[in-house]
Parts: C-alpha cells; sequence; structure tokens
C-alpha cells in the first residue's frame, strides 16, 4: 500500500497547478462570462499534451497513467471547470476508447491526430430521448455496399461545435439490443453530419455542447470502431473512465471553492471577530476540507485501479469509478454550495467566483451517468457480491 | 500509487479474521463480558501489541496492518475491538514516552495478553482535559495520586492503568502521566456503567485513594502529560475509525443478505441506494483511514488526517448502522439482530477518543492556521 503520488506524479501535479494558475485562472471569469470558447488553451493543453495524457507517446499522447491524468484535470478544473471538462472528453471519451478498440490503421488516422490535440474529439451517446437509458437510442446506421448511412440526432454534445471527430452510437440491429448498437467514427465536414449552435447552460460556459443532426450520413466501414455491435460495451467501458475525469473535475470546482471560503472566513469579520473563529463556520470548513480528501482518495484509487487494467485488462474499475463519481460530484454540489454560504452576498454575486463554481459543479451530477446511475451500478456490483 | 494491502498488511489481516471467527459477539453481550481467554488468543497473534518490536514480544507490525486487523475484529465483535484498541494504544503510549525499565515491564506484559486502561475522562473534564481534577502530590520519592476517572474502558481488568493528574498549576500544562499497576493499592472501580451499546466491554468508573506510586512511575516528563494525551488519541483515533468501519461492515453485510434474500428488495431502489450509498461512504471512510495510518508509518504528521478519518469514518458508521436497521424493518427489531446490535455498538465511536464535535475543532484550526 502507498496512498501517495509519485514524483512523476507529482511533477505532473505541479505543471497543471503552474499551467492552471497562470494561464487558465486569470482568463476563468471572462470565459464563463462570455461563454467563449477557450481556443488558446486547448492549444496549450495539445502543447502540454494534456489532450492525451494516457495515450502511449508512439500514438501521439503524453505516455502518462490515469493517476496523472485524474490529477491534472483536478488542477486544470480548480482555475476553470469548462476547460477541465473540455481535456476530460477529449482524453476519456475519444482516446481512451480509439487506444482500446480501435485497428492500427485508424489509430493512426485518429488516435494520434487526436491525443496530440492536433484534432479535438467529442463523444455521441445521448439523444434527446435517450440519456441513462442509453439502450433506448433511436439513431440508426443502415448497411449499404460498403458505407452505412446514419440517421438521427445527438444531443449534449460537449465539444460537439469545435470538435474534427465524433465518436457517435448508432443503433445498426433493433432486434439485438445493447448488442445491436455499433460505434463509427465521422469526420467533421461529412455530409448529412450537421452540428448546431451551442447550447445554452446553467454552467460550465466555457465549454459549448450541441445537438447534432444525421441525415443520411454516409460513412466508410472502414470508420466502424471495433466490431458491429460492440458499441454498447464500448460505451460503457469508455464511461467507466470517463467517470473518473468527471469526479477529478468536480473534486477541483469544490477545492477552489474551499479555499476561497477559507480565505475570506479568515478576512470577513462579523460579530467583532472573523467569521471563521465562530463554530457555524469554522466546523463547515471542517467537513468540506474532510469529504473533499475523501474525494480525492476515491478518485485516486479508481485511477490506480485503471492503471491496473491497462496491464490486465480483466480488472474492472466500474464500480470503484462509480463511488468515484457519486461521492466526488455530490460532494462537489454541497462543497461550493456551502462555500457560497461562507461568503453570503458576495457568494451570490456574479463580481466574485463563488456563484461560477457553484453553477459549475451542478452538472457533475447530470453527465457521463447521473447520480441516480451511479448508484444503479453500484448496488447491482453490490448485490451480486 | 498502490492501494492493495502487503503480504504482511494482509497476514495480520487474516490472523485477526481467524479470531474473529471464534467470536460470539451475540453471547458476550449476553454474558456481558468478553472471556480474557480472547485477548490471550489475540496476544498470542500479537493483535494486542502490534506496533511492539519483537525485542520487546511484539510482532513488530505497523500501523496499516493494525487498522486492517482492527476492521476484522470490530466486525466480528465492537467489544473486543474497543479492548484491543485501547491496549495497543496504551502499549504504543508507553513505549513512545517510557524509558527503558517502562518498556520492558509494561509493554512485554501487554503483548501477553495483559489490558492496559486509559485513565483520562473525568466527571467534569472530557473533551477538555485541561479541566481536570484528580491530583498527584510529591511526598519524598513519591507521588500520591487522589481523584475520579470516568469511562475507563476495562478500568477493572487492567494490567496497567495510565493515569493523568495534576501535579502542577491550573490548565493543560500542570498535568502529568503516570503509570500504575491495576492492582495498585487505593485503585478501587466506583461503577460499572450500563451502557446502550458495547455491553460486553466493561467501563468502569475508579477511584484513586492516595494511591502511592514511585517516581520512576511518570511517564515523560513532569507536566509533559498533556501532551502525551493528544499524541495517544491522535493514533488512537485511527483505532477508532477502524473500529466503526468494521462494525458497520458487519451491519451492512448482514443487511446485504437480507435483500439479496428478498426479490422485493432486491428490486427495489430504495434497498439499492442505501446499499449503495453505504458501500460508497465506507469505501471513502476506509481510505481515509488507511492514509492516516500510512503517514503515521512513514513518520509524517498525521493529526489531521487521523482527525478526518476519525469523524468521517464514526459518523459515515453511525448512519450506515441507522440505514440497515430502517431497511430490516421488524428483522431489526428481534433481539438477536446484527443491525441493531451494530448500530448500539457503533454510537460510542463518535464520542469515545475524542468526540466529533473535537475532531472538527481538530480540523478546523489546522486547515485556517
Amino acid at each position: 500500500m502507498n496512498i501517495s503520488l509519485t514524483e512523476d506524479q507529482q511533477m505532473v501535479q505541479k505543471l497543471a497547478r503552474d499551467f492552471a494558475e497562470r494561464e487558465v485562472l486569470p482568463k476563468a471569469k471572462e470565459l464563463d462570462q462570455d461563454a467563449r470558447w477557450p481556443k488558446e488553451l486547448v492549444s496549450r493543453m495539445a502543447e502540454l499534451g494534456f489532450l492525451g495524457v494516457a495515450v502511449p507517446e508512439e500514438l501521439g499522447g503524453a505516455g502518462l497513467d490515469n493517476v496523472s491524468y485524474a490529477v491534472a484535470i483536478e488542477e486544470v478544473s480548480r482555475a476553470c471547470a469548462s476547460t477541465g471538462v473540455i481535456m476530460s472528453v477529449n482524453n476519456s471519451l475519444v482516446c481512451d476508447p480509439l487506444l482500446k478498440f480501435a485497428n492500427d490503421e485508424q489509430k493512426k488516422e485518429y488516435l494520434a491526430p487526436l491525443a496530440s490535440g492536433e484534432k479535438l474529439g467529442c463523444f455521441g451517446l445521448t439523444e434527446p430521448s435517450s440519456g441513462s437509458d442509453a439502450s433506448d437510442m433511436q439513431t440508426t446506421a443502415v448497411k449499404d455496399g460498403d458505407h452505412w448511412v446514419i440517421n438521427g440526432s445527438k444531443n449534449w454534445i460537449t465539444n460537439g461545435p469545435h470538435a474534427d471527430v465524433i465518436l457517435v452510437f448508432c443503433n445498426t440491429n433493433r432486434e439485438l439490443g445493447n448488442r445491436g448498437t455499433t460505434a463509427f467514427i465521422v469526420d467533421k465536414g461529412t455530409e448529412g453530419f450537421n452540428p448546431q449552435p451551442r447550447d445554452h447552460k446553467l454552467g460550465i460556459h466555457a465549454a459549448h455542447s450541441c445537438t447534432m443532426f444525421f441525415e443520411n450520413c454516409r460513412v466508410h466501414e472502414s470508420k466502424m470502431l471495433n466490431a458491429e455491435g460492440m458499441g454498447f460495451k464500448i460505451a460503457m467501458s469508455t464511461l467507466d473512465g470517463g467517470r473518473i475525469g468527471i469526479a477529478a473535475q468536480a473534486l477541483g470546482i469544490a477545492q477552489a471553492a474551499f479555499e476561497k471560503a477559507v480565505a475570506y472566513s479568515k478576512e470577513r469579520k462579523a460579530f467583532g471577530e472573523p467569521i471563521a473563529k465562530k463554530q457555524a463556520i469554522a466546523f463547515k470548513l471542517a467537513d468540506m476540507a474532510t469529504q473533499i480528501d475523501a474525494a480525492r482518495l476515491l478518485i485516486w484509487r479508481a485511477a490506480a485501479l485503471k492503471d491496473e487494467a491497462v496491464k490486465n485488462p480483466k480488472l474492472r474499475h466500474s464500480q470503484e469509478s462509480a463511488v468515484a463519481k457519486l461521492y466526488a460530484s455530490e460532494m462537489a454540489t454541497r462543497v461550493t454550495h456551502q462555500a457560497l454560504q461562507v461568503f453570503g452576498g458576495y457568494g451570490y454575486s456574479t463580481e466574485y467566483d463563488m456563484e461560477r463554481h457553484y453553477r459549475d459543479a451542478r452538472i457533475t451530477e447530470i453527465y457521463e451517468g447521473t447520480s441516480e446511475i451511479m448508484r444503479v451500478v453500484i448496488a447491482a456490483n453490490v448485490l451480486r457480491g | 500509487m498502490m492501494f492493495s494491502p502487503s503480504a504482511s498488511h494482509r497476514s495480520f489481516q487474516s490472523r485477526a479474521r481467524d479470531i474473529a471467527e471464534t467470536l460470539d459477539a451475540a453471547a458476550h453481550e449476553r454474558d456481558e463480558l468478553v472471556p480474557m481467554s480472547v485477548y490471550r488468543a489475540l496476544a498470542d497473534q500479537g493483535l494486542m501489541s502490534v506496533k511492539l518490536e519483537e525485542a520487546l514480544g511484539g510482532p513488530g507490525g505497523n500501523v496499516v496492518s493494525y487498522s486492517l486487523a482492527m476492521t476484522e475484529v470490530a466486525k466480528a465483535c465492537a467489544s473486543t475491538a474497543v479492548t484491543m484498541a485501547v491496549t495497543n494504544m496504551v502499549g504504543e503510549v508507553i513505549h513512545a514516552f517510557g524509558t527503558d525499565a517502562q518498556r520492558e515491564t509494561y509493554c512485554s506484559a501487554l503483548a501477553r495478553g495483559g489490558l492496559g486502561a486509559f485513565a483520562l475522562s473525568e466527571v467534569g473534564a472530557g473533551s477538555d482535559p485541561g479541566g481536570m481534577r484528580t491530583t498527584a502530590t510529591k511526598e519524598g520519592d513519591h507521588y500520591l495520586i487522589t481523584g475520579d476517572k470516568q469511562w475507563i474502558s476495562h478500568g477493572d481488568a487492567a494490567r496497567v492503568l495510565v493515569v493523568w493528574a495534576r501535579t502542577g498549576g491550573a490548565g493543560s500544562k500542570g498535568i502529568s502521566c503516570f503509570l500504575v499497576d491495576g492492582d495498585a493499592d487505593g485503585v478501587s472501580v466506583a461503577k460499572h456503567e450500563d451502557k446502550l451499546g458495547l455491553r460486553a466491554s466493561h467501563t468502569a468508573a475508579l477511584v484513586f485513594e492516595n494511591v502511592r506510586v514511585h517516581e520512576s512511575a511518570l511517564l515523560g516528563s513532569l507536566g509533559g502529560g498533556f501532551r502525551i494525551a493528544m499524541m495517544a488519541l491522535d493514533g488512537g483515533r485511527i483505532g477508532i475509525a477502524s473500529q466503526a468501519i468494521g462494525i458497520a461492515e458487519a451491519a451492512l453485510a448482514d443487511t446485504l443478505t437480507f435483500v439479496q434474500a428478498s426479490p422485493a428488495l432486491r428490486s427495489s431502489q430504495d434497498a439499492q441506494w442505501r446499499l449503495a450509498d453505504a458501500r460508497m461512504k465506507l469505501d471513502a471512510a476506509s481510505l481515509l483511514t488507511l492514509r492516516a495510518a500510512e503517514l503515521k508509518d512513514r513518520g509524517e504528521s498525521f493529526s489531521l488526517p487521523a482527525s478526518m478519518a476519525k469523524v468521517f469514518a464514526t459518523e459515515t458508521a453511525w448512519a450506515v448502522c441507522q440505514s440497515c436497521v430502517e431497511l430490516q424493518g421488524e428483522r431489526a427489531e428481534r433481539p438477536d439482530s446484527i443491525a441493531a446490535r451494530c448500530m448500539r455498538d457503533v454510537r460510542v465511536t463518535m464520542i469515545y477518543e475524542g468526540t466529533s464535535e473535537v475532531q472538527r475543532i481538530v480540523i478546523s484550526r489546522a486547515i485556517l492556521t
């Protein structure tokens, strides 16, 4: 047992923190208020290797481990949760499934430019009427010669408006249920593939998402990921990894809100003394600190397990990832709520960061599996024994 | 980074599990006694002095091993576990602050199965030990200890009592620590407390009436007692967190069996949610506890992580036990209910060795300075 970061992991942490504090944090408020896509930060993340952290170097990535990845996501999200999720989607939801399921040609054509940040990817699973129940998807792909013809729509696709590549999940055989789902790699600009204008959301304003329409979109069979019918398995395995990224994003948001609440509580005076001297505030801060640490440990455990699974593919980490995501995301909504409370009226004002953290935290309980779905996953594992 | 226990950790864990399997918590609770043979068996496996080096008769284990072993024992019998926790803590504090002679006498005795008790609390001094009134008065080369101590786990059966008493002025600087044999003249049991839970663990109110101890019984320095108590409790909190986790794991395992046997409950989201939340929070509690243990093993500062572990693990364990009882409904109302016993047993973990409130004081002080 050794529950601490290795020297290499600490170096990644420092690199990510320096980048986040020097380059991301100064822009975070403006990005949020203008809902501006941080193009220049995405380019910088590409230079730093942050868009393909756990992809081997020979495939265009940084060749680091998943613990390093989680640590880097936390640091970036501590500055800006939008930038954090842009990073998380490209790493977890696009590079990771390509690394695990793509053939060599696809790895060369897609994984390498995506991992190096030359291209940006997005993940098309959710539909207007199919979210938690991914098996109910309506988008279809029908074979036509050596092509597949895709029809349907996908929504809430983070990075969608700016992505060069989408991994899209389609129903290829309705009778087979989950085994009738197949994943395809679709390039931006393919005829019949139409990303819509960005969504307007409560939080993570700078991370653009959108609906995407597929209208008789013809994709060559060489763009199929892995094999026909493998889509659901790919999606679930991908989300097991993605949840670590979202958990780390939630952790970064909570950490930022907590640090600001601590600093503010020492300065702000009420009833003749700093409010930090009041147990009402001090005990809140104590609970935040404890819960943040608990979340970090759960995330590291899941990430370390995913690292072991790289060597031993039979090893599963669905339960540990779900535990980390559920705990960290609910923790982040609690912690940002309480941190805003410490700030009082200033917390509610858009002049300060606290309301941004509060808004940004909320989505972490929803995307890549809601808190309810996390409980379904955990309970199913526990009941199986 | 590596989360799985080492071979040595697992060896302590499995030895603890072997003994745990022989325990009959329901019978011990009914008898209001854990037989001394249980403690001797634990001692034989090195579990009453996990960290003690081999030269003094210990197994030379570490804090992570201790934590894992504690959880295993607590899964089977929380009363046995608290005696194991306090005895390990007493052995450790004597080892940390004692002279060679004190170590050889007492640490070795504890490793062989003698029990150690921790006599700090008083009627008017619990969370604030600085308010204690027991005194130790110098008389020649001896001290005379006089006063009352409260809530002393197995204070009636201890081979050695670590006793805090006032040797100087008011406040925490006037407190010193002494090692007193359990059978010393002048030590008597005023009362066996009747308690909500941990009914197989005796809790005694002790009276010290001119108890004469030689000055060599002083542990650490004169006036250094408060620091010794705080240091002991920092470590003790890892033990209590581990105990609470074990108790809650037992309630959860019992409840899981209950749910698995019922198709209606298996498919009920209320039941599923309770199981999922329990698993999630106990995982978090366990990681916080093992982290504190590991920091202590590495000789790093662990007071803050230990307090985090204790408040999180004990409050989680309480919530899990409560939820298990709720889920089992009528089944938990029966006298032989494991979940209900766990709920009663676990309640005190939020109180002893520093209440949840004291943990929050420790944590908030650490993060606000």
